[in-house]
């Protein structure tokens, strides 16, 4: 059996996330999102590669959507409303209480861009209808079959990572993910779990980030020096998710700093917005759900309603405007008429899509956009990239991937040549199988599967006491090399072998039967054979003066001398093995050496004659378990002396 | 709520058990508990000595003095009268027994030591109340305590998720005070046998559309409409209205019918709530939707508070106090009012005070909930001429659904208490078992043996090995026990060491085989000593190897000792050993 992945979008790029995946006949769609940078059909995934006739509730089990963002969920209403996809649609509840307002903000500005409509509001409206939220941790069973869990992902408010399962297959959908907590939000948090395949974002695939602290100065001050200056700051976000982040950090500044320069929220950035944020504020950061009580973080004192003649208005002001790398609507407008005047500044909180004026701002210093062949703006105005991101950077995403040690990793969501270098680094550090494939192409990888066995209750009880088996092994600590005196560091080492006293019996017709060893020659209604193997042999002896007269009649002191030396030079050369003095016999795992003093032991072999009384005899016996281990033993008891 | 006696549990000294909770009832729980610490502070500020811990007559000295057979019933059989009384937890008790509690959501699977998955289900009763099942190795078994199917708050009674468990235990004891059976003495049964409606019902969606039919929730907005009319009257009429009512999801379904009746009407009547707590509850209300009913969901997917009370305190109707004396209840205050306070046993918090000012008040109601106690709780205001008003609530499954419910679940075993036995038949279940207090049962195991899952990619790694009637192998990786499964798994061992080399061998190895093995591999010996048997045709004897090196072959009946000092033979001597043997 084998996960079939279909990539329809945001395959070795950022935009349009949508993935389809196969596993053990059920057929799951994550996320449905939409391409900002086109505005002709590139911008939604390409859907009949799911059904050619345009099937969509039998080609798909159920659609799970893992955030808001429009790359994200954009073509959702279009799917459902255009498309027909009458199934399940499962998202978290703060997506599904924010998702609409996303769309509907989209949808309006659009609409002014004069495109031709995709969606009308009732789509959004029937879309989101069909919803079922869900819970972080919520294990919910879609069918018989099919499982599906949320877990934290912490890059915007109800963002998740989904866990998919279907009969012993498993995988996970991170969808956009950040691993180290910021102003609003948490980081994301998942159980470790036995996974075949681990979907993973990568925009950031070899950014390796900084502390947040410094970055978010740097924006503050950039802030403060403009309306200090008297200029106005645009900060174009889209309406939610950046825009509660940052309008915390500017309050929280504000506050500290006295300031009485208005924020303003434009018309699409509502504050109803943060009447949801409020009831959500259980997906938010520890540090803000304590103060729910006596003060919720998004009761914003500072923030007002934007009007629209206010935009020449004379005096500083910061004004979040929709939508976000200014693709159109409202923020465009703005910066029209801010952009010209060097005294403003344009903050661009995050990723921006190629093909948008953003992304084009960030590109370099330019004075000049050609937004359309009559129209172009002056850019004299400051801009000023935020370089914090609720996208987790290489490290996160190295770090997730060794977390969960998947048995397959796919990489989407990034930009090529630096998702290859990623992939690279988790095969070769990790050595787990990676890809990164592009759009509309198939990934198809192998599945776990299990048979399975009626199990003993011996067998079952022998498991459950430890059978540890503790050996150090030493290996030098790369750590110490930097400190020019390479140490050699042991290591211990636990094995448990207790499975291994197992044995499957599979007869016909009968279900297959694990049962321990023990119970197996009962079982046959055979005996035991036990192979041993035994070697007496002498060993050298330093000084033999403070031993008695003879070696032959050793006494029992002197048996216990011998043994506790020979103890002290195997645990000084033994790296392995747990070392047992019982007094007059040493043991080693199954082998076992004590001072052999019979002259006819059967163990001895005749050409191995004494040699005189500088030596004494040991015998030693041992299982085939412990075989290279006893021979070992034997070699350091051979080149050592007593 | 039953967390209530949670910490009694967890202040003795050598508890260690694992608790788990709801987070919603753990937060709301661990509120309650707060408010009834801090009413009980303010009683013993009042009454009794504030800084020792434990009452001196609480220490029972005068009782030890008495003889035996007074003593027993002084303190009752089992302890069950004064014997059981003991001081109430501290604040401190709260918080520690807070810190033992493990919280969860609806449906996360909690996994205990790797054997059991707990998850919790809505149970539709109050706000983060649940169901519980515990999925083992060995069996399924589902607890369902006390449960509303529709809810007009918290999240509906999800039944379907309690299915496939093979093991119900049915603990809602709800219909146990209710008299519809019970006019005659208790000798006298009428039970409820399955109505015929149920019976035409076969299939799942059937049953559980009938049993979703929303007629009880009707009742009970009509009772709380009921309620609300009462209250009218008596502010109406001048009197002021006391509800010391501690059901969360009642006091947050009437305070929004009052406000919207007190608001149609021309009456201006200020809500007054007096509780230690009160604000933070409210205000955690409001951030739950994962916890609430489809209805109150809505409201925050279209924007709302999802409770009326937020936006009734923003404009002052509802006002919230954390005491009595509070200095803005007493700028505030003004009568008639409608007051909702803690305590409901009467005895304790705000209710007292305000219940003495009122109880000589004829135009004045008190609203309890009714219960055996009511008289009693009612007892030191009498004479009373307050009106009371006694409602019960739906606190359950009613008799009629119990049995569809069954039918739904379809358990093989069901326990069931003994107490209700006279109520209802059951005749869904396979097995019936009765449960009573301070009695413990041994179920059945349902499954013989435990199951053991083998990874193929490992499965297909092993040597196997065909014997007269089966096919062996020795297992091999390395067993975890997870989410209550047995899984093999293959280990994170080295390759080098999984040289694979048969462990136990059987049978009795025929000597002359042996030795044309071993003369396969180059080494030749001869037969030494043979000691013959008369039992076994394989005779026992040494064989001693005289080449590549020198070696001792020592076979008996029951094993076989190898000697030599060279490695490499010993190993050429197991591998010949091996094919004459049987092993693995």
């Amino acid at each position: 059996m084998a996960i079939d992945c279909l990539v329809l979008g945001a395959g070795q790029e950022v935009g349009k996330s949508c993935m389809v995946v196969s596993i053990n006949g059920k057929r799951i769609m994550f996320d449905c999102g939409m391409h900002m940078g086109y505005t002709d059909s590139r911008r939604y995934p390409d859907f009949s590669l799911i059904s050619k006739t345009g099937d969509f509730d039998n080609a798909l089990t159920c659609v799970i959507v893992t955030h808001f963002h429009l790359d994200h969920i954009g073509a959702l209403p279009y799917f459902t409303e255009v498309c027909g996809y009458k199934g399940p649609i499962y998202m978290t509840y703060p997506t599904k209480a924010l998702a609409p307002l996303m769309l509907e903000d989209y949808r309006k500005n659009m609409d002014r861009r004069g495109e031709d409509e995709q969606f009308t509001s009732d789509h959004i409206a029937e879309c989101m209808k069909k919803v079922i939220p869900v819970n972080l941790k919520q294990t919910v069973q879609v069918d018989k079959d099919l499982q599906i869990r949320a877990y934290y992902a912490g890059h915007v408010i109800g963002a998740a990572m989904f866990y998919a399962k279907v009969g012993d297959a498993a995988m996970v959908y991170t969808g956009d993910y950040n691993m180290t907590p910021d102003r609003h939000l948490g980081a994301a948090q998942i159980d470790r779990l036995q996974l075949d395949l681990l979907i993973t974002e990568s925009t950031y695939a070899t950014t390796i980030r900084d502390s947040r602290y410094g970055r978010e100065r740097e924006f503050l001050k950039a802030v403060h020096n403009c309306v200090a200056a008297g200029g106005k700051v645009l900060i174009p976000t889209f309406a939610l998710g950046r825009a509660q982040e940052l309008c915390i950090l500017l309050e929280d500044y504000w506050e500290r700093m006295n300031l009485k320069v208005p924020i303003y929220f434009s018309a699409g950035l509502t504050i109803q917005a943060n009447m949801y944020y409020k009831m959500l504020i259980n997906w938010t950061s520890q540090k803000i759900k304590e103060t729910y009580a006596t003060h919720n973080a998004f009761d914003f004192k500072n923030v007002r309603n934007f009007d629209r003649s206010l935009i020449n208005a004379p005096g500083p002001c910061v004004l979040f405007a929709t939508p976000g790398m200014i693709v159109g609507g409202f923020s465009l407008k703005v910066f029209m008429q801010w952009a010209p005047s060097e005294n403003n500044l344009v903050t661009l909180p995050g990723y921006c899509v190629a093909g948008t004026i953003g992304h084009k701002l960030m590109s370099g210093k330019l004075t000049k956009i050609d937004l359309d062949k009559d129209t172009q703006i002056n850019v004299r105005c400051q801009i000023h990239q935020l370089s914090f991101s609720p996208h987790t950077d290489a490290k996160g995403i190295m770090d997730l991937v060794k977390f969960l040690s998947p048995k397959h990793a796919i990489l989407v969501h990034g930009e090529k040549p630096k998702m290859a270098t990623l992939k690279e680094r988790i095969q070769s550090e990790l050595g787990i199988q990676c890809y990164c494939p592009a759009n509309n192409e198939t990934v198809t990888i192998p599945s776990t599967h299990y048979v399975k066995a009626d199990a003993s209750g011996t067998f079952i009880r022998s498991c459950l006491n430890p059978n540890f088996k503790f050996s150090t092994c030493s290996s030098t600590d790369k750590s110490y090399l930097d400190s020019n005196k390479s140490k050699a560091v042991s290591r211990l080492s636990v094995s448990d072998d207790r499975a291994t006293e197992g044995i499957l019996v599979v007869e016909k017709g009968k279900k297959a039967k694990v049962i321990h060893q023990d119970e197996f020659l009962h079982m046959l209604g055979e005996k035991k054979h036990e192979i041993q193997f035994a070697y007496c042999f002498p060993m050298h002896m330093a000084r033999t003066e403070d031993l008695s007269s003879t070696s032959h009649m050793l006494c029992s002191f002197d048996k216990c001398t011998l043994i506790s030396r020979l103890s002290m030079i195997l645990s000084d050369e033994l790296s392995e093995g747990n070392i047992l003095d019982l007094g007059e016999e040493l043991q080693v795992e199954s082998f076992r050496v004590s001072v052999c003093s019979s002259d006819n032991c059967p163990h001895r072999l005749s050409s191995s004659l004494q040699n005189g009384s500088e030596s004494v005899f040991f015998c030693c016996h041992w299982s085939v378990a412990d075989e290279k281990l006893a021979w070992k033993i034997i070699s350091i008891m051979k080149n050592s002396t007593l | 709520m039953g967390m209530l006696g949670l910490p009694f549990l967890t202040r003795t000294k050598d508890f260690s058990a694992k608790i788990y909770v709801t987070e919603a009832a753990a937060r709301i729980g661990q509120l309650m508990m707060e408010d009834l610490v801090s009413m009980h502070m303010e009683l013993r500020q009042f009454y009794g000595p504030e800084d020792s811990a434990f009452l001196q007559w609480m220490r029972w000295e005068g009782l030890e003095v008495l003889p035996s057979e007074l003593k027993k019933i002084i303190l009752g059989t089992d302890c069950e009268e004064l014997g059981a009384w003991m001081p109430l937890y501290s604040a401190v008790d709260v918080k520690d027994c807070m810190r033992k509690v493990q919280t969860l959501k609806y449906a996360e699977e909690a996994c205990y030591n790797g054997t059991l998955v707990i998850k919790a289900f809505s149970s539709g009763l109050e706000i983060g109340t649940c169901n519980w099942t515990i999925n083992g190795p060995k069996r399924n078994i589902a607890y369902i305590s006390s449960s509303i199917f529709v809810s007009t708050r918290a999240m509906d009674f999800n039944f379907l998720g309690l299915q496939g468990n093979d093991l119900i235990i049915f603990s809602d004891f709800s219909t146990l005070d209710t008299t519809e059976n019970m006019e005659n003495d208790n000798t006298y049964c009428d039970p409820v046998t399955s109505s015929n409606a149920s019976d035409d019902l076969y299939n799942l969606e059937e049953i559980a559309a009938s049993l979703l039919k929303d007629d009880e929730s009707m009742e009970e907005m009509e009772k709380l409409a009921f309620i609300c009319t009462c209250a009218f009257d008596s502010v109406r009429a001048g009197g002021s209205v006391l509800v010391p009512i501690d059901r969360l999801g009642i006091v947050l379904c009437l305070l929004e019918q009052m406000s919207l009746l007190l608001e149609s009407s021309s009456l201006k009547v200020p809500i007054y709530i007096i509780s230690s707590v009160a604000e933070e509850l409210l205000a955690f209300t409001n951030i739950i939707p994962e916890w609430l009913c489809k209805q109150r969901q809505e409201k925050l997917f279209s924007g709302e508070p999802l409770f009326a009370h937020v936006k009734l305190i923003k404009e002052r109707k509802i006002h919230v106090f954390p005491a009595v004396h509070s200095v803005e209840l007493l700028t505030n205050w003004q009568e008639p009012c409608v007051v909702f306070c803690p305590h409901w046993s009467l005895r304790l918090g705000p209710v007292v005070h305000l219940l003495r000012y009122w109880c000589s008040d004829p135009n004045s109601l008190l609203i309890l909930e009714s219960g055996d106690d009511a008289n009693l709780a009612l007892l030191p205001f009498k004479p009373m001429a307050m009106k009371v008003l006694q409602c019960s609530f739906l606190s359950g499954i009613s008799l009629q659904k119990v049995q569809p419910l069954l039918k739904a679940l379809q358990p093989k075993l069901l326990l069931f208490p003994k107490d209700l036995r006279c109520k209802i038949q059951i005749s869904e279940a396979n097995t019936i078992i009765h449960y009573s207090e301070n009695e413990t049962l041994c179920m059945p195991s349902s499954k013989e043996s435990t199951e053991i899952d083998i990874a193929t990619d490992l499965a297909s790694q092993f040597h196997w090995k065909t014997l007269k009637q089966e096919t062996v192998t020795r297992l091999d990786g390395e067993l975890f026990m997870d989410q209550g499964k047995h899984r093999l798994l293959s280990g994170f061992r080295q390759a080098d060491s999984k040289q694979h080399r048969p462990l136990l061998h059987w049978g009795s190895p025929d000597l002359k085989r042996l030795l044309t093995e071993l003369s396969k591999m180059g080494i030749t010996g001869t037969l030494k000593k043979v000691m013959d048997s008369a039992e076994s045709k394989n005779a026992a004897g040494i064989i001693d190897i005289d080449d590549p090196e020198k070696a001792l072959i020592d076979v008996r009946e029951t094993g076989t000792v190898i000697i030599t000092a060279d490695e490499n033979l010993a190993s050429h001597i197991f591998k010949a050993m091996d094919i004459v043997l049987d092993g693995i």
